[in-house]
């Protein structure tokens, strides 16, 4: 069970990698699908490592990421 | 309520408190001054707000602020301050906030003088910001209409969610003249629009931006429907000796005081002349010209002549219509204008 | 699992139109944090200025009102004056504050006028495709400066937090970026700060935000933030210019 998770609204994203790049563990990555507005939206490719840090949506400038963390 | 001798500046502040104004936002400049020092030492104990700003941009955007809240809000200046103030009545008049706007007229262009002058009248009637807009706009020339325009000026604003002009010039301002102030209650308009905060409601917006060209259109049109509306209700004037007139003089504020004497030197010598004396300078009052037409006219302004312009529409070419003006400060006199009403009727001379 | 970020309140769903990268979109999130903190959200009154950020009205869950360029903190200054107790800001760029509302701000600042400030400086006009800024730094190259902005015909960038700490009326001035997480958080602080003055009857608050503008830059967003650092932090330092409430507590000590 990973210690946190990230919920992406996909539709809203800008594809700017600022939360790729934000975040320490590599779990972020630009997806292959195309959204409405024609960006490739992120998505978790390692949501395991996923710690709940919250670093990746501090950066998103669209508050496009939710985040839990276990309780 | 006994009459008061008093300033018309001053006349024209009080009737504002008494009005519901709360909030002044001025700026220094002659012949208007009294408006803001009267505001500065009264407004405050009597509940309301002043606050002399850093510029008069900065005074109508202040007032676009308050009257953004619903409050009832004045400023005042003097021609040049009015010229800086044209982006922020722009913004007013598209956003549809309520509020006063004195212009206290000196002669121009440029720094011009400090003495009287109508040569603002094109900038108040034909809007002299961006965009097509209307401000109601009230011509005194009396101190007692200084205060009772302005009394009703907030009501109007109110009533129509419009900015309201007082067109004055600096001798209405600086004479004292005896006046008596409305005992009336002001109008009490809810606005559910204001921005107060959203507390148990959906927030609300002031706002004049619209880059969707159908909506700014749409926008457009509910404006021009307004200004009809308004036409149809608030045009005021007054005609003095008219009826059986075969000479119609026309002129607002300081200028038809002296027509107004003119009329009366001319009825002595047995002519028949009248005068049209427009108090709402928009809306325009075309009625009384359309009904005299064929009859001569004799426009009696301190400009070069704006006036007249209008005057010329509403005559539509039935009857020749004469001008009259001086200009720099100078003021005509009756003497003046009863030399060329004699020049008009007996003189036979053209336009 | 426990929610732990989300979207605040005070923003309202409407998706923004900032670039994609844009700080604009984080700081707009950090204003709205700070009102969600302090409860004010009811009794906020924003006004929004001319420039990319003119559509904040669409964007915080308040009511707003948008000003003229330049003219917000007059704005601002009609709204408090006459709602002393609702909590009043403006968030405005740095061709609307510094250049042609540069006589608006600094009378606000000295009539200490309390009313709080979120100043975004990204040296560039962003909404008129990149012309230069009064905080455009030296070198820079945008539209209406192609070989760079030169001493000779420009003169020098101005920096604001600076400026307005000289005068008595500025109760909080704190200069922040948004580079990475960790300055992202320190000006959310700021600005929950800038805001907290308001609330204290204090006066006058203002917080400069260094912030991006990847597209008129020629950059890509991430190259923009390390611009940023790399280039306006050292013109522009970080830090706190002007806090009464400190100054206050030395009195007391």
């Amino acid at each position: 069970m990973p210690k946190g998770r990230v919920l992406i609204e996909v539709e809203r994203c800008k594809e700017c990698r600022l939360c790729v790049n934000a975040c320490p563990f590599g779990v972020l990555r630009i997806s292959e699908r195309i959204n409405s507005r024609g960006f490739h939206p992120v998505e978790a490719a390692v949501p395991e490592k996923c710690t709940g840090c919250t670093l990746c949506a501090i950066m998103c400038p669209d508050v496009v990421i939710t985040v839990e963390r276990a309780s | 309520m006994a009459k008061v001798l008093m300033k018309g500046n001053e006349a024209l502040a009080e009737a504002a408190i008494r009005a519901g104004c709360r909030a002044f936002y001025g700026y220094p400049i002659t012949p208007q001054n009294e408006v803001p020092s009267y505001m500065a030492q009264n407004l405050p104990e009597r509940g309301g707000v002043y606050l002399q700003a850093e510029s008069e941009v900065s005074a109508i955007n202040m007032v676009y602020g308050a009257a953004g809240c619903g409050v009832r809000v004045m400023t005042s200046s003097s021609s040049p301050g009015l010229s800086l103030k044209m982006e922020g009545i722009s913004y007013i008049a598209a956003a549809e906030l309520p509020c006063v706007i004195v212009n206290v007229m000196r002669c121009g262009p440029g720094l011009g003088g400090i003495h009287p002058g109508q040569g603002d009248y094109f900038q108040a009637v034909k809007g002299g910001g961006h965009g097509d807009y209307r401000l109601i706009v009230l011509a005194p020339a009396s101190v007692q209409e200084m205060a009772d325009l302005t009394f009703e000026a907030f009501d109007l604003a109110d009533k129509w969610r419009n900015p309201v002009m007082i067109l004055a010039d600096g001798l209405l301002g600086q004479m004292m003249e005896p006046v008596k102030f409305s005992q009336k209650e002001p109008l009490a308009v809810e606005k559910p629009w204001a921005t107060t905060g959203a507390r148990g409601r959906r927030p609300n917006t002031v706002n004049t931006l619209d880059i969707v060209p159908e909506s700014l259109e749409r926008r457009n049109y509910a404006l021009a429907d307004k200004y009809s509306r308004i036409a149809q209700s608030e045009t005021r004037w007054q005609e003095y000796k008219t009826e059986d007139a075969d000479l119609l003089l026309a002129a607002y504020g300081t200028s038809a005081r002296v027509a107004r004497s003119a009329v009366d030197m001319a009825r002595a010598e047995g002519l028949k002349v009248g005068l049209i004396r427009p108090i709402s300078l928009w809306p325009f009052p075309s009625e009384p010209f359309e009904r005299h037409h064929g009859k001569e006219f004799l426009v009696v302004e301190m400009s070069m002549g704006q006036l007249v312009e209008d005057v010329r529409l509403a005559v539509n070419g039935q009857g020749t219509v004469h001008f009259h003006n001086r200009l720099g400060g100078m003021v005509p006199t009756p003497r003046e204008v009863l030399v060329k009403i004699k020049d008009i009727l007996l003189g036979g001379e053209g336009q | 699992m426990k929610q732990v970020f989300q979207r605040p309140e005070s923003l309202t769903d409407v998706q923004m139109h900032y670039c994609p990268g844009c700080t604009h979109g984080i700081i707009h999130r950090l204003v709205a944090e700070a009102i969600d903190d302090l409860g004010v959200r009811e009794s906020a009154i924003g006004v929004a200025s001319v420039g990319c950020s003119v559509f904040a009205y669409d964007y915080f869950n308040c009511d707003m009102q948008q000003a003229a360029h330049g003219r917000a903190p007059a704005v601002a200054t009609g709204i408090k004056r006459v709602l002393p107790d609702r909590i009043v800001f403006t968030y405005q760029g740095d061709g609307d504050l510094a250049s042609i509302g540069m006589a608006e701000i600094v009378h606000a600042a000295a009539r200490g006028e309390n009313i709080t400030v979120v100043f975004i400086n990204n040296a560039i006009y962003g909404m008129t495709s990149g012309q230069m800024a009064p905080t455009t730094l030296l070198g820079q190259k945008t539209t209406t400066t192609p070989q760079g902005r030169s001493i000779e015909a420009n003169g020098y960038p101005i920096r604001v937090s600076e400026l307005l700490a000289t005068l008595d009326g500025a109760a909080y001035i704190e200069r922040v970026s948004t580079h990475d997480p960790k300055h992202v958080r320190q000006a959310g602080r700021a600005i929950k700060k800038a805001f907290q003055t308001q609330l204290e009857g204090r006066g006058f608050a203002l917080v400069e935000v260094l912030s991006t503008c990847s597209v008129n830059w020629g950059m890509t967003p991430q190259e923009a933030l390390d611009w940023m650092r790399d280039n306006m932090v050292p013109y522009y330092p970080l830090g706190v210019y002007k806090d009464s409430a400190r100054k206050e507590e030395a009195a007391h000590d």
